[in-house]
């Protein structure tokens, strides 16, 4: 980046205002300091308190690193440590069966990520590139869709996954959005409108028909906006509790998140066991930490730029 | 920008032969040659189309029809007219849930819009660094319920490191979520946490399209940084402002994971929040019609606010131009 401001000649205000150290921008960047302290701190907390044993938090409720530090947490969590071991440590003596509950969350997010993607993408292909009647119509009553609420289609989506008798079924958690969203969609339009006819034109007289098209010309070119519409696809359904808390009634179909609501339920009240809840935290919160790792970028200049939702 | 960086779509390896047919067996229609694409636009949109038949249009209606019956799942549904909009007429908890709604709602936009809007004039007039803007972003990646509990615990009473503060600093130890009065406050500030980066982000789209000119100009005038802010940024900012507060605004009314977690509603109803209401009659007593009828409620209080800010946006166009 400095580099790139030296070489050009035209950044004529920049030098200067880099050296000058005003009151305004000393108190500017002290803000910004505390913006990401108070971002970050409660990260480093989960992790401070997970490595601590229970009785050493009690004891040293304010000290900055781990008390008595340890993986016990970790393995309460893990469902690793004997019931026995766990009680006495604080934690539940019921069986948690966290892989069986991770597992489960990576099969709903990714069974609705990935169907929900491609379909999406293959009807706003069709309401972008494709002549038919009533298209216009069609595409109306999908907008009106944006304005419904999610919290007013869970009861009656409930009633209709229970008719189908998908209760406790990891494909009752994931039908509702398996399909579409309206504004996957109208996201995926909106760029399939912006690319250049020739682009598809040059394509055709190569004597690709229009599905060829769609699937090696369009598809592949959309590869940028799909990724990052994907990615947060993913962690807004690797984060939902309230539909899956309504489906779910047993460890058979129970994710992540509930999976946590309902290990905080079972500590005993009078001595959460907080050292294994951060931890269980923290691996919950992991696999979504390492996917906006690898994307970070692309997604982070996404919003930055197009202001999607 | 993401058009250019993918490769020239002319050179991808595309099928040379003439008018190659990609789905056998179909007749060439003469719908066809005239440029219509009726049956591969059904084909390509009937899964969407099913979907959003069966999983967003069958409920909205479904749900309206079921707000005028009795209804406990395991029954039938029995038609009574308008008997669960008089009992929620009449039921101070609904109006109760209702009150704290909006009282949430309230301290969440004031709260997320100003940071939001601090955290986005400072990524765009201090630093552009996409890493800071990463960062910002962090607690978006957490779930609903993950937030509520690493915040259950910063703010527990005793050992949380919130209070330890407090009480080092020499005030009183705070029941956040234990106390009626901070209960609510503290359940928006948690969801403040968790969601004001992305809106700074969606602001920040919209810093971006102001021309930098304009604040250079502005500065050869010796205008002030708080004085561009005003006469600048704001005026230029007011429409996607108020679209990022449309989307927001709805998305606060559902809340419902935090509260489900970190107070369960408590204390005293203090954040029963009109979510969780739905939920414990849907749920809790199978009332599955008179939870309709409230989210019928939810359902016409949000559309309202739509249409009104939708308005309030139009209206604001005329002075930018």
């Amino acid at each position: 980046m400095a580099a790139v401001t030296t070489t050009t000649t035209t950044t004529r205000i920049r030098p200067t205002r880099r050296r000058a150290l005003s009151p305004g921008r000393v108190l500017a960047w002290t803000a910004m300091g505390a913006i990401v302290l108070v971002t970050l701190l409660p990260f480093y907390w989960i992790l401070r308190t997970a490595l601590s044993t229970n009785s050493g938090l009690a004891a040293h409720a304010s000290d900055p690193l781990p008390v008595d530090p340890t993986g016990t947490g970790f393995a309460r969590a893990l469902g690793l440590e004997s019931t026995k071991d766990a009680i006495a440590q604080g934690g539940a003596g019921g069986g948690l069966k966290f892989w069986r509950y991770l597992l489960n969350s990576v099969i709903v997010s990714t069974l609705v990520t990935g169907c929900q993607i491609f379909f999406s993408a293959m009807a706003a292909y069709a309401f972008a590139r494709l002549r038919w009647r009533g298209r216009d119509r069609v595409f109306a009553l999908f907008l009106a869709g944006l304005m419904v609420p999610t919290i007013f289609t869970l009861l009656p989506n409930f009633v209709l996954i229970k008719e189908l008798g998908l209760i406790d079924n990891l494909l009752g958690i994931a039908l509702p959005t398996m399909f579409m969203t309206p504004f996957a969609v109208f996201f995926l339009r909106q760029f399939f409108m912006n690319v250049p006819r020739e682009v598809e034109e040059a394509a055709l007289l190569d004597g690709a028909g229009k599905v060829r098209i769609f699937f090696r010309v369009l598809l592949p070119m959309a590869s940028a906006p799909v990724l990052t519409l994907a990615v947060l696809t993913y962690i807004t359904s690797w984060n939902d509790y309230f539909w899956p808390l309504m489906v779910s009634y047993s460890d058979s179909s129970r994710v992540l998140t509930v999976a946590l609501a309902i290990f905080r339920a079972q500590t005993p009240q009078s001595g959460v066991d907080w050292s294994g809840l951060m931890a269980a935290t923290l691996i919950a919160a992991l696999p979504m930490l390492v996917l906006f790792g690898f994307f970070a970028r692309r997604i982070v200049s996404t919003i930055s730029f197009t202001g999607i939702k | 920008m993401t058009i250019a960086s993918s490769s020239p779509p002319s050179r991808l390896p595309l099928s040379g032969t003439e008018g190659a047919r990609t789905e056998p067996g179909e007749d060439p229609s003469p719908d066809r040659s005239h440029g219509g694409d009726g049956r591969l636009a059904a084909v390509f949109i009937a899964p969407a189309l099913i979907g959003f038949v069966v999983f967003l249009l069958w409920p909205t209606l479904r749900g309206i029809y079921l707000s005028f019956t009795r209804f406990n799942l395991l029954t039938p549904a029995e038609w009574v007219g308008f008997a669960n909009y008089d009992r929620m007429i009449h039921d101070p908890v609904f109006w109760d849930s209702l009150k704290v709604t909006v009282e949430y709602v309230v301290i969440n936009i004031g709260v997320q819009t100003v940071s939001a809007l601090a955290i986005a004039v400072l990524l765009q007039r201090l630093t552009q660094s996409p890493v800071l803007r990463g960062i910002v972003l962090t607690p978006y990646l957490m779930s609903n319920v993950v937030a509520g509990l690493v915040w259950l615990w910063i703010l527990d009473n005793q050992l949380g490191i919130g209070n330890e503060i407090i009480a080092g600093l020499g005030f009183d130890r705070i029941p956040f979520l234990a106390d009626e009065t901070w209960a609510v406050p503290t359940i928006a500030l948690i969801n403040v946490w968790r969601h004001v980066g992305y809106t700074a982000l969606l602001l920040f789209a919209g810093l971006m399209a102001i021309p930098n000119d304009m604040y250079e100009a502005a500065k050869v005038d010796g205008a002030s940084e708080w004085r561009m802010f005003w006469r600048i940024t704001m005026p230029l900012l007011r429409p996607v402002l108020a679209v990022v507060l449309i989307m927001t605004v709805i998305g606060s009314f559902q809340v419902f994971d935090t509260v489900a977690v970190t107070t369960g509603g408590g204390p005293a109803n203090a954040t029963n929040v009109l979510q969780f209401y739905i939920y414990q009659s849907a749920f809790g007593r199978f009332q599955f019609g008179y939870a309709s009828a409230m989210s019928v409620a939810l359902l016409v209080v949000l559309s309202a606010i739509t249409v009104l800010q939708y308005r309030l946006t139009r209206a604001g166009h005329t002075d930018l131009g």
